[in-house]
């Protein structure tokens, strides 16, 4: 093999990628964000109310998790103008990613939800809680502490996801590594440069999420999430 | 001029596009899990730096997007001299992929047999292969079923991503009629209710064999 590797060209296009980098990051938080909060709120809903609310929870779901993310792009990106929504391409990243992290978000503190004992909730019952106070702080609370380290998990997997935006245009990372491909054709050097950015800001957000969980929950739940990694459930 | 509409015919194309996006999740999960079943050996093995090398390859895996292992196995590979067709490409990638997570959820599964389970074998003179052919690996594999079988709906999703390499399977051909009859929804929402019919009894599959599983053991 003759090629001789040449990093140097991709110095002057630093603001591409760290305008990418920073697409990346803003698109990231934002969904995990609106997509953790989206996901309490449905996990709660169904369990709260059951019947028809479980039903359609379980239904929205079952109908992300087993469908492909690049998919659920196209519909937002494309399928929306024709129902009268336009949206750009950054808009329809952002919705496109929280509407599939909520989805993953519900499952997983679903699964911490039902994980609660029974006789916790008797035991918050006999201390004389009220029914929020017993939702708040029996089983909403310990739940997500228990799953947290699945959730970060799922956050990280989310953000490493968002390159996938660039096939609607969106203009984050891995899109600026195509666009500095397309002016220097110096395909392999550049994407092995953005390849250990990802890789940076995936350790970068676990470490971050950990110190988050630390915050929140103490010291046992932030070392889980520093060493786990994505748990695939069924 | 006319467009043409989404109609039964491009509903077929569409149909025989998922079989690429089949045959790539088998690709990948057979390269993967021979791939990963090594990574998955030498994470348990009793040499600290194998371990450490197979940690870090799952780790650097799972780090990294599926599409930078796609964009950099298919520059990488046409820099080394080969001439790759995407399915090829594709397919390397998405082994990769398969391998990284693969690895680790077996590793996993051969860390959740007991650990008296290698003390038992052990005191019975056993090799160390004789170990994990007789007494560990029928374990671990029962445990792992679950898990695996829920990682092939992931792995049929994330073939979706090859569509960006140009690789003709599913996702490609909802663009390709879509580029042809501008009727996103409509296109779209099938190629998502092809995929819906592939993946969905995959995981429903998964949760049986979970519950079978937790039927059976006394843990």
């Amino acid at each position: 093999m003759t090629y001789t590797f040449q990093f140097g060209v991709l110095a002057q296009y630093q603001d591409q990628i760290l305008s990418g980098i920073w697409l990346t990051i803003k698109i990231s938080v934002l969904s995990i964000i609106l997509g953790c909060a989206a996901g309490i709120a449905l996990a709660s809903a169904r369990s709260i109310w059951g019947g028809a609310v479980r039903f359609l929870v379980d239904a929205y779901v079952e109908i992300i998790r087993n469908t492909p993310f690049l998919v659920q792009l196209f519909i937002v990106y494309f399928g929306l103008p024709g129902l009268g929504l336009r949206v750009g391409a950054d808009t329809a990243a952002l919705i496109g990613m929280t509407i599939n992290l909520a989805a993953y978000s519900t499952e997983i503190i679903r699964a911490g939800i039902e994980a609660v004992h029974k006789s916790q909730i008797e035991a918050g019952e006999a201390l004389g809680f009220t029914r929020f106070q017993i939702y708040r702080h029996v089983i909403l609370v310990p739940a997500i502490a228990k799953v947290y380290p699945a959730l970060c998990s799922q956050f990280v997997l989310m953000m490493l996801a968002s390159s996938i935006c660039s096939a609607i245009s969106t203009q984050e990372l891995a899109a600026s590594a195509a666009f500095v491909e397309s002016q220097t054709y110096r395909s392999f050097e550049i994407y092995i440069a953005v390849t250990l950015i990802y890789l940076a800001l995936a350790l970068v957000l676990r470490a971050a999420l950990a110190l988050i969980g630390m915050w929140l929950f103490g010291r046992r739940v932030a070392r889980r999430t520093m060493t786990a990694l994505p748990e695939v459930q069924a | 001029m006319t467009l043409k509409t989404f109609g039964l015919d491009q509903f077929g194309f569409l149909l025989f596009s998922l079989q690429w996006t089949l045959v790539l999740t088998v690709i990948a999960l057979i390269g993967g899990g021979l791939l990963g079943f090594a990574v998955a050996l030498a994470r348990t093995a009793q040499l600290k730096p194998v371990r450490i090398a197979a940690a870090s390859y799952i780790q650097i895996i799972q780090g990294i997007p599926v599409l930078m292992i796609l964009f950099l196995s298919y520059y990488g590979l046409s820099l080394a001299g080969f001439e790759l067709p995407p399915l090829i490409a594709a397919g390397a990638s998405m082994t990769i992929y398969a391998s990284g997570y693969l690895a680790e959820i077996w590793r996993g599964c051969i860390q959740a047999v007991p650990k008296q389970q290698w003390e038992a074998s052990e005191s019975l003179a056993m090799t160390r292969l004789q170990q994990y052919r007789y007494v560990i690996l029928p374990q671990a594999i029962r445990i792992s079923l679950p898990p695996t079988v829920g990682f092939a709906v992931q792995v049929v999703k994330n073939t979706s991503i090859t569509s960006i390499i140009g690789f003709v399977e599913l996702a490609r051909a909802g663009q390709l009629i879509n580029n042809a009859t501008f009727q996103p929804f409509r296109v779209f929402l099938a190629v998502a209710a092809l995929y819906f019919v592939v993946c969905y009894p995959l995981s429903q599959l998964s949760r049986l064999l979970e519950r079978r599983l937790h039927v059976g053991s006394s843990r």
